[in-house]
C-alpha cells in the first residue's frame, strides 16, 4: 500500500475498455490515456483526470470514493476490485480497466449492479422475517454482544459485485445467487430475529442456483474488498443444507 | 411525453428517503423512490460512528433521557434550532433505534462486567451491570453529557442503510436508480411532482404525485474539500430553490468535521475521539486541553474545528505538500480496539495513507462535512410556502440542528424525520386537498422547458466550460466561506460567485454522446450549485455575528439581541444573479431552554432582551410543578406531544425508571 514502492515521476498508461451501448454505431474498443502519476493518486483521481482532459463522455461510477459504498467495482489489470481505494502506486505503469463482467453494461466502466442485487434480494428475501412487530416504546430485545458482532461481520457486504465478477459458476448459470447471496443467507440464518428455519432457507438456496452450484473455486473469497469470510460461510451453509435435504 | 403517476414521489434513496417511503407504503399509499445511484450506495452508508438515542443502557449513559439529549442538541445548535423540533426528535430517536433493531441492525450490545476504556488519554475500567447485559450500548461523542451514540462498529450508516434498503424491498417499493430530478412541477403554490432525467438513456419523464419529498442530502460538494460523497451536490435542494416559491433556511450554516484525512478528505469518525483518541500538533503536543479544558477533544465540532485551525495558524501545524495538518492519535486505544471497533478507519488509513492507525498517527484537518441548511419546512416536513412539497434529512431545515449539528445526530435525524414526516405525508395524501388537478399541458410546459435547456447546452453555441467555473466556485467556498469568515472576503466571494453564475448561463457542451452524457450532467448541475453557493455566501455576509459553525472574525460574538433568527433565502426571479434574503425570528418566549453559555467554546455573547424574562418565567412555572416529575415539568414549559403523530407519542421505556 505504501507509496514508497512507486518509481518517482512515472508516466502511467491507462487503457480503458470503452463501449456506449446507447449509441448503435459504437463498438467496444480499448482506449489508451497517458497521465503523469503523483503521490497519493488513486484510480478515482486518475479517471477524473482522464475525463477532464481527454474524454468528457467517459462513464464510470464513484459515490463515496472511500471504499465504503461499493459503486466503483471494476476489473483492474484482470482482477475485480474497488477503483476508488486503489492507489496507482500499487500497480505497474500500464493499467487496464474494464467493466465488471456479468452485469448489464451501462457504458464504459459503469455497470448495472443495482438491478442484479435487487433481483437477488427479492429471490432470497434478504430481510429479517419476524413474526411479531417490534414495540417501539419498550426495551429492545436483548442479544449477546458476541452474536451482534458476528452478525455485523457478515453484514459488512457492500454489494459491489466483485464476487460475482470473479465467480466461475456465475458465468455458467445466469441465476446463480453468488457469494453475495449466500453470505446474506448465512447472515440472516445467524440472526435470531429472523425466524426462518433451515427448511425455509433450503427452499431458497438448496439447488444449483444456490449453494450447490458453488464449485469452490473461491475467486469470490480472494477478491472480496471487505474480506468477508466467504469460504467458511459457503462451506458451512452447504453442510447445513445437505443435512436438511 | 412520458408521465408516471404515484401518491408519493420520494427523491433521494438514502436513509431519510427510504424511511419515508416505507412509512407511507405502510399507510397504504403508492410510492416511488428516485435515486441517483443504487439506494444502498447513498451517502448515508458513509456515516461511521453512530446514532444518538438516549437509551441509557450502558454505565456511562446512566441517567440519560430525552431531556439531556434535548439540552445537548440545543446547546450544540448554539440556540439556532427550533426547540419543538429538537424535542420531537429526541423523543422519537429511541423508537427509531428500536425499530431498526427489529429490522436487523446488529447494534453493539452491553456486556456485563468490567471492561477497559480510554477517557482523557487514560485507561479506566468501566463496570457494566448484569441488568443491562445484551441491551444496546453506546459510545461517547462530542458535545454530549452522556455516552449516547449507539453504533455497529464504525459501519453504523452502512448497517442502517442495508436494513432499511432491505425493508424497502420487502415492502415492494420500486426504487428507480440512476434517475435525477431536474425541476419540480408546480403551479399556484402547490407542487405536483418533478421532471426527471434518466442517467442511463438521457430521456425525460414527468412524475406526478400528490406529495413530493426531497431527501437528497447535503450540498457539501460546492466546497473544494468535503467528506461528502461526490453525489452530494445539493441539486435536490436547488430544484426547490428554483421554483422561486420554496424557501431555504440557514444556508450559511455549514459544518466542518475536525478529522478528515489529508489530502483525500475522507472522514475518520468522531468515534475515534469519542473512544479516547487525541489530537496532537507538530511537536506531538496534545493541544486541545489548552483551549477547551473541560470538553477537550470532545467539544462540539464547530469548536474543535476552529481551535484546530487557530492552532495551525499559530504555526503549530504539520507542514505537508498538501498544506498544514494535525495528527489524530488513536494508538492510545490499543490494537485490538482499533481493529475491531474502528475497522473502517483502519481500512481507510491502510488504503489511502498506507498506515496502520494502531501504530501511526493519522494526518487530519477540518473539512467540510455537513449542511445544516436546507429546504425550510415546518415540523411536519412540509415546505412553508410550497404545498405538497416535503423534505427530510440533511436536505431539509425543519430545523433541529440550528447552526451546528452534534455528531451522531444526523443519521438519527434521517430515520426519525422519515418516521415522522411519512405520517404527515400520509395524512396529507388521505385528504382531497392532495388531489392532482393540473392539466397535462402544464406538465408538458415543464418537460419542454427542461428539454430546451438541455438542448441549448448541447447545441446553443455556448462558449464556457463547466469544469473551470466549478473549480473556482469550490475554491471560493473553501477559502472565503469556510471556517473563519469576514466581511471583505465574503463581499469578494459574493461578487465573484455572481460573475460565475452569469458565465454559467453561457455554458456549452462539446460531447453529443447519446445516453447520460457526463459532460452534459456536469453542465446542467453547475448553475444549481452556484445558486446554493450564493445563498450560503450571501447569508454568511449578512449575518454579522458568530453562531455555531458560522464564525465571523469581524463579529466574533454570538448576538442573540440582533441575530436570534433564521436566514430564509428564495430565488423568485430566475433571471437575477442574487437570492432574496429574509429572516424568521426565533422567539425566546417560547423556548424551553433560553439562550445561555454552551459550556464549551468562548463564553462571549450578547443577550437577547427577553432572555432574562424567560428564565424568570421558567423558574416560576417550575415552582408549581412536582420536582420529581420530569415529564410534567417539560410539558409545563414547552408542550410538544400534540405536534407528534399519535403513534409516536407514548413514552420510552428505560432500564431504570428515572425521575
Amino acid at each position: 500500500m505504501s507509496s514508497e514502492t512507486r518509481a518517482p515521476g512515472r508516466t502511467l498508461t491507462i487503457k480503458v475498455l470503452r463501449h456506449n451501448p446507447a449509441d448503435p454505431d459504437n463498438q467496444p474498443q480499448w482506449a489508451s490515456f497517458e497521465l503523469e502519476e503523483y503521490e497519493g493518486m488513486t484510480l478515482f483521481i486518475a479517471l477524473n483526470e482522464i475525463r477532464d482532459r481527454y474524454a468528457p463522455d467517459l462513464q464510470y461510477d464513484f459515490v463515496c470514493r472511500a471504499g465504503i459504498c461499493g459503486s466503483c467495482g471494476m476489473v483492474v489489470n484482470g482482477r475485480p476490485g474497488l477503483a476508488c481505494r486503489t492507489l496507482t502506486s500499487t500497480l505497474p505503469s500500464e493499467i487496464s480497466l474494464a467493466p465488471l463482467p456479468l452485469f448489464k453494461l451501462i457504458g464504459d466502466l459503469s455497470v448495472d449492479t443495482g438491478a442484479w442485487m435487487r433481483g437477488m434480494s427479492e429471490r432470497l428475501e434478504t430481510w429479517v422475517h419476524e413474526q411479531t412487530e417490534t414495540d417501539l416504546h419498550a426495551l429492545e430485545a436483548r442479544m449477546e454482544p458476541e452474536l451482534a458482532e458476528d452478525i455485523y461481520e457478515l453484514d459488512r457486504c457492500i454489494e459491489c459485485g466483485c464476487c460475482i465478477a470473479a465467480c466461475g459458476t456465475a458465468r455458467m448459470r445466469e441465476d446463480f445467487v453468488g457469494a453475495v447471496g449466500l453470505n446474506k443467507i448465512a447472515r440472516f440464518r445467524l440472526d435470531p430475529r429472523d425466524q426462518r428455519s433451515d427448511g425455509d432457507f433450503y427452499d431458497l438456496i438448496g439447488d444449483d442456483d444456490g449453494v450447490f452450484g458453488c464449485m469452490s473455486l473461491l475467486g469470490c473469497h480472494d477478491v472480496c474488498p471487505k474480506e468477508l469470510p466467504l469460504q467458511t460461510q459457503i462451506a458451512f451453509l452447504r453442510r447445513k443444507m445437505v443435512t436438511v435435504s | 411525453m412520458k408521465i408516471v403517476y404515484t401518491d408519493v414521489l420520494v427523491i433521494g434513496g438514502g436513509l431519510a428517503g427510504l424511511r419515508t417511503a416505507v412509512g407511507v407504503k405502510q399507510r397504504g399509499f403508492d410510492t416511488i423512490v428516485l435515486s441517483l445511484v443504487p439506494a444502498k450506495r447513498s451517502h448515508s452508508a458513509a456515516a461511521q460512528g453512530g446514532m444518538q438515542a438516549s437509551l441509557g443502557n450502558s454505565t456511562m449513559g446512566l441517567g440519560d433521557n430525552e431531556d439531556v439529549h434535548f439540552e445537548d442538541t440545543v446547546k450544540g445548535s448554539d440556540w439556532g434550532c427550533d426547540q419543538r423540533v429538537a424535542r420531537m426528535f429526541t423523543h422519537v430517536a429511541p423508537k427509531a433505534i428500536r425499530e431498526l433493531a427489529g429490522w436487523g441492525v446488529p447494534w453493539n450490545r452491553v456486556k456485563q462486567g468490567e471492561r477497559e476504556a480510554v477517557i482523557n488519554a487514560e485507561r479506566v475500567v468501566i463496570t457494566e451491570s448484569a441488568k443491562a447485559h445484551g441491551l444496546i450500548t453506546a459510545r461517547d461523542f462530542g458535545g454530549t453529557k452522556k455516552w449516547r451514540t449507539c453504533y455497529t462498529s464504525d459501519g453504523t450508516g452502512h448497517a442502517m442503510l442495508f436494513a432499511l434498503g432491505d425493508q424497502t424491498i420487502a415492502n415492494g417499493i420500486p426504487v428507480m436508480e440512476r434517475m435525477e430530478a431536474l425541476a419540480l412541477i408546480h403551479e399556484g403554490g402547490r407542487c405536483y411532482g418533478a421532471v426527471v432525467r434518466s442517467l442511463v438513456t438521457g430521456e425525460l419523464t414527468a412524475f406526478l404525485a400528490r406529495a413530493t419529498t426531497i431527501a437528497t442530502g447535503g450540498y457539501g460538494r460546492i466546497y473544494k474539500v468535503s467528506t461528502n460523497a461526490v453525489i452530494c451536490e445539493g441539486t435536490g435542494t436547488a430544484i426547490a430553490l428554483e421554483t422561486g416559491v420554496a424557501e431555504l433556511g440557514n444556508m450559511e450554516a455549514v459544518q466542518f468535521h475536525p478529522t478528515a484525512i489529508v489530502p483525500a478528505g475522507i472522514l475518520t469518525t468522531e468515534g475515534c475521539r469519542g473512544d479516547g483518541g487525541i489530537l496532537r500538533d507538530v511537536n506531538g503536543h496534545r493541544f486541545m486541553p489548552d483551549y477547551e479544558p473541560e470538553k477537550r477533544e470532545l467539544a462540539s465540532r464547530d469548536v474543535v474545528s476552529r481551535r484546530m485551525t487557530e492552532h495551525m495558524r499559530k504555526g503549530q501545524g504539520v507542514k505537508s505538500p498538501y498544506g498544514d495538518h494535525l495528527w489524530l492519535d488513536i494508538t492510545v486505544l490499543g490494537r485490538e480496539h482499533v481493529h475491531k471497533n474502528l475497522r473502517e478507519v483502519t481500512d481507510i488509513c491502510r488504503y489511502f495513507l498506507g498506515i496502520d492507525p494502531a501504530d501511526s498517527w493519522i494526518p487530519v484537518r477540518p473539512t467540510q462535512h455537513y449542511s445544516m441548511g436546507g429546504i425550510r419546512t415546518d415540523h411536519r416536513g412540509e415546505s412553508s410556502t410550497l404545498k405538497g412539497l416535503f423534505a427530510c434529512g440533511e436536505a431539509a431545515c425543519w430545523d433541529m440542528h440550528g447552526f451546528n449539528r452534534l455528531g451522531g445526530n444526523s443519521v438519527a435525524e434521517t430515520v426519525v424525520a422519515g418516521m415522522i414526516v411519512a405520517e404527515f405525508i400520509a395524512d396529507y395524501c388521505a385528504a382531497p386537498e392532495s388531489d392532482i388537478n393540473i392539466s397535462t399541458g402544464l406538465v408538458r410546459d415543464f418537460v419542454e422547458r427542461e428539454q430546451a435547456g438541455l438542448d441549448r447546452l448541447v447545441s446553443g453555441g455556448g462558449s464556457e466550460q463547466a469544469g473551470p467555473i466549478r473549480q473556482r466556485m469550490e475554491e471560493i467556498m473553501i477559502d472565503q466561506v469556510g471556517i473563519f469568515r469576514s466581511g471583505p472576503e465574503l463581499d469578494r466571494a459574493v461578487d465573484e460567485l455572481r460573475d460565475l453564475l452569469s458565465r454559467s448561463r453561457n455554458l456549452g457542451v462539446g460531447s453529443r454522446a447519446p445516453g447520460p452524457n457526463p459532460e452534459l450532467i456536469a453542465a446542467y448541475r453547475l448553475p444549481k450549485m452556484l445558486k446554493l453557493a450564493l445563498c450560503a455566501a450571501v447569508g454568511a455576509r449578512e449575518r454579522t455575528e458568530s453562531r455555531g459553525a458560522h464564525f465571523r472574525e469581524d463579529f466574533p460574538q454570538r448576538n442573540d439581541r440582533d441575530w436570534l433568527k433564521r436566514s430564509i433565502t428564495t430565488w423568485p426571479d430566475a433571471g437575477t444573479d442574487l437570492p432574496k434574503l429574509d429572516y424568521e425570528a426565533i422567539a425566546v418566549a417560547d423556548m424551553e431552554l433560553p439562550p445561555g453559555f454552551r459550556g464549551y467554546g468562548t463564553r462571549n455573547h450578547i443577550d437577547h432582551p427577553d432572555s432574562a424574562g424567560r428564565h424568570a418565567e421558567i423558574e416560576k412555572i417550575l415552582q408549581a410543578v412536582d420536582p420529581d416529575d420530569r415529564h410534567a415539568r417539560q410539558a409545563a414549559l414547552m408542550p410538544f406531544d400534540d405536534l407528534l403523530p399519535e403513534k409516536y407519542r407514548p413514552r420510552n421505556q428505560r432500564l431504570e425508571a428515572q425521575a
